[in-house]
């Protein structure tokens, strides 16, 4: 194997003789991390709400007293009537109610549940759903200290009003996102372009004319992004675990194996991409609309999936790094073992057998 | 010179893009150790043919060998046998000039002890030790141009397919790159050109001419010049135009 060693070390050349390819390998995964990290914001600050207290006693004074020293919200008007909501939404000076119903202390002590109401802007779902679950949080966190000095277990119905987000708990849903969208941009667009930078300059006909068979040549193209797509996948855990406290629960051979799932299927779409683009400058337009619009949008990296219309829905299920994406929560957040992600771990590669059967079925014709 | 046999050998090929008829019932061949012009204006079917013969584009039909083998089954035996050179002259621009030969002769799985020593021939005989380590993008054209030469027949081919090598170098380059396939010849390679300067006729052995697919004329320069009544291949080629 001689020459397929030759041909690796000529792309390790490639790679460290450019400047820019050397930054969009390096630099790029540690610059989107950290603004990822920070622009993403999923802790809360000084949100501004109104309360509307229909009881006025002690339970609710010590509920909102607690909700207002969390440090997350700031009272910004006390209502008085249910018709003052509307206009308060409208003026958009506040982004939640918290409505207490009348007599509610009484409720709670006599029967044992009480409610309360939680309104929220949701125009701006994600920071919607993270205001009213901080909300919950506060209020359930009283009812669990109230519980224990009361006689009979007590229940706060608190009825929220808005578009329910799941997908927004983990305060660290960055990090699995950012590592799909890094790793195909790194396997898929930096394969597929520096093999049609072969064909431009005419090398690729001259490796197609040589003994060197299309498997060396695409062994030989990969080879040096799979190593350099591991090195970046180690670099983002080991930034979300140092820079952002972001734990790995689960197994890390198991995260590091569907890790290394991934980049074959994102190196084995890059290569399809290749056999279809016939300059770097297609190879790149291609890249981004088929591979990174997606990954960005359609995954549930940023906007939830549960939040999508359903048609949209249906394509995420033909997206891969929608199920990286779920893998990488799992095992990094939840723990789980591969008994729970085996269904994603099979469609990953299912689609990565699909691409490679394609783009070698694609390549071969390219000959005829 | 026909001595050694036939190193190309076809017979009716036909290559057809859809309706478009590419190369219409080619027939000729090459003899060991000549230079075979395959002259042709553009779009005349030059490119179609030699990728045919290199193996990156399969005929539609016709019986062609290429250094004994066919090019339907023996695909893989023909590569190890053949040298190509594009006109694009096909180095890898951020690599050394050492790097390109080295990688060249890797690829087509030379021991690395004789990489080693000739390397270090050539560089001696091109006279270019003193940029072995310059990066290809910073040298001439008109080297860059002799280097793709080299490193196409540093593996010894018995046969060597040249697609447009001296598109865009100055007469005098020109002239220094036919003296290296002369050099070649006379180690016994065998060499297919195609181009389309017309001067360039004259320094093969035997030439070619396509026009629209087919191939109008193929003999020594000499008897073309005689036959069309021309003072030189420019004006064969003219006439032929002419005739279609």
């Amino acid at each position: 194997m001689n020459n397929l060693a030759g041909f690796i070390k000529k792309e390790f050349i490639h790679i460290l003789r450019d400047p820019r390819t050397l930054i969009i390998l390096f630099g790029l995964p540690v610059v989107q991390i950290l603004i990822f990290g920070f622009v993403i914001r999923n802790e809360i600050q000084d949100v501004k709400i109104a309360i509307l207290d229909y009881s006025k006693d002690d339970v609710t004074r010590e509920i909102t007293n607690k909700i207002l020293s969390s440090g997350f919200f700031v009272l910004s008007e006390n209502l008085t009537e249910n018709n003052d909501i509307e206009e308060i939404f409208r003026e958009g000076k506040i982004r939640e109610v918290v409505i207490f119903e009348s007599q509610f202390a009484r409720k709670l002590e006599r029967e044992g549940k009480a409610s309360v109401q939680v309104l929220a802007d949701a125009s701006d779902p994600n920071s919607a759903s993270l205001v009213v679950n901080y909300t919950r949080g506060i209020i359930f966190d009283y009812l669990k200290k109230a519980s224990k000095e009361a006689a009979q277990p007590l229940k706060i119905n608190a009825e929220v009003r808005m578009m329910y987000n799941p997908g927004l708990k983990s305060a660290f849903m960055f990090v699995p996102g950012t590592m799909a969208l890094i790793l195909m941009l790194v396997s898929a667009m930096m394969t597929s372009i520096s093999i049609a930078r072969e064909k431009e300059t005419g090398t690729m006909e001259v490796l197609l004319v040589s003994p060197l068979r299309p498997i060396h040549i695409i062994v030989g193209k990969v080879t040096p992004y799979i190593l350099l797509s591991c090195i970046n996948a180690v670099v983002i855990i080991a930034l979300g675990y140092f820079v952002f406290g972001l734990p790995v629960k689960g197994s890390l051979v198991l995260l590091l194996a569907e890790t290394v799932l991934f980049i074959s299927l994102a190196l084995s779409l890059g290569i399809l991409i290749s056999t279809m683009a016939s300059n770097q400058q297609v190879a790149m337009f291609l890249s981004v609309f088929v591979l990174m619009l997606p990954t960005i949008l359609l995954s549930g990296f940023i906007f939830p999936i549960e939040n999508m219309p359903k048609i949209l829905q249906w394509v995420t299920f033909i997206v891969p790094p929608r199920y990286f994406i779920e893998i990488l929560r799992s095992i990094m957040l939840k723990g789980t073992g591969f008994f729970n992600i085996w269904q994603q771990t099979t469609v990953l590669i299912g689609m990565t057998l699909f691409f490679i059967i394609l783009s070698a079925v694609k390549f071969k014709t390219r000959l005829e | 010179m026909n001595s050694a046999g036939k190193i190309i050998e076809v017979k009716d090929m036909v290559k057809k893009f859809g309706q478009f008829v590419a190369n219409d019932h080619l027939t000729f061949d090459v003899y060991r150790g000549e230079i075979f012009g395959f002259l042709g204006a553009n779009g005349a079917g030059k490119t179609t043919a030699i990728k045919i013969l290199c193996g990156l584009s399969l005929p539609t039909s016709g019986e062609i060998k290429v250094a004994g083998y066919d090019v339907y089954t023996g695909r893989e035996q023909i590569k190890t046998r053949i040298g190509y050179m594009s006109q694009k002259f096909s180095l890898y621009e951020d690599l050394t000039v050492k790097e390109n030969i080295r990688y060249y002769a890797g690829i087509y799985g030379l021991p690395r002890r004789e990489i080693n020593i000739k390397t270090k021939t050539l560089l001696e005989r091109l006279n270019i030790c003193n940029i072995a380590n310059t990066l290809v993008r910073e040298i001439p054209l008109g080297w860059k141009q002799k280097l793709a030469f080299s490193v196409a027949v540093f593996h010894d081919p018995e046969l060597v397919f040249l697609d447009e090598p001296t598109g865009g170098v100055d007469p005098i380059a020109r002239r220094q790159f036919w003296e290296l396939i002369y050099e070649a010849t006379g180690h016994g390679i065998t060499v297919f050109v195609t181009t389309h300067y017309m001067d360039e006729a004259e320094y093969c052995h035997r030439v070619s001419i396509m026009s629209e697919g087919k191939i109008s004329a193929l003999d020594t320069p000499e008897n073309l010049k005689k036959q069309y009544h021309a003072n030189d291949i420019n004006e064969v080629f003219v006439k032929i135009a002419r005739n279609n």
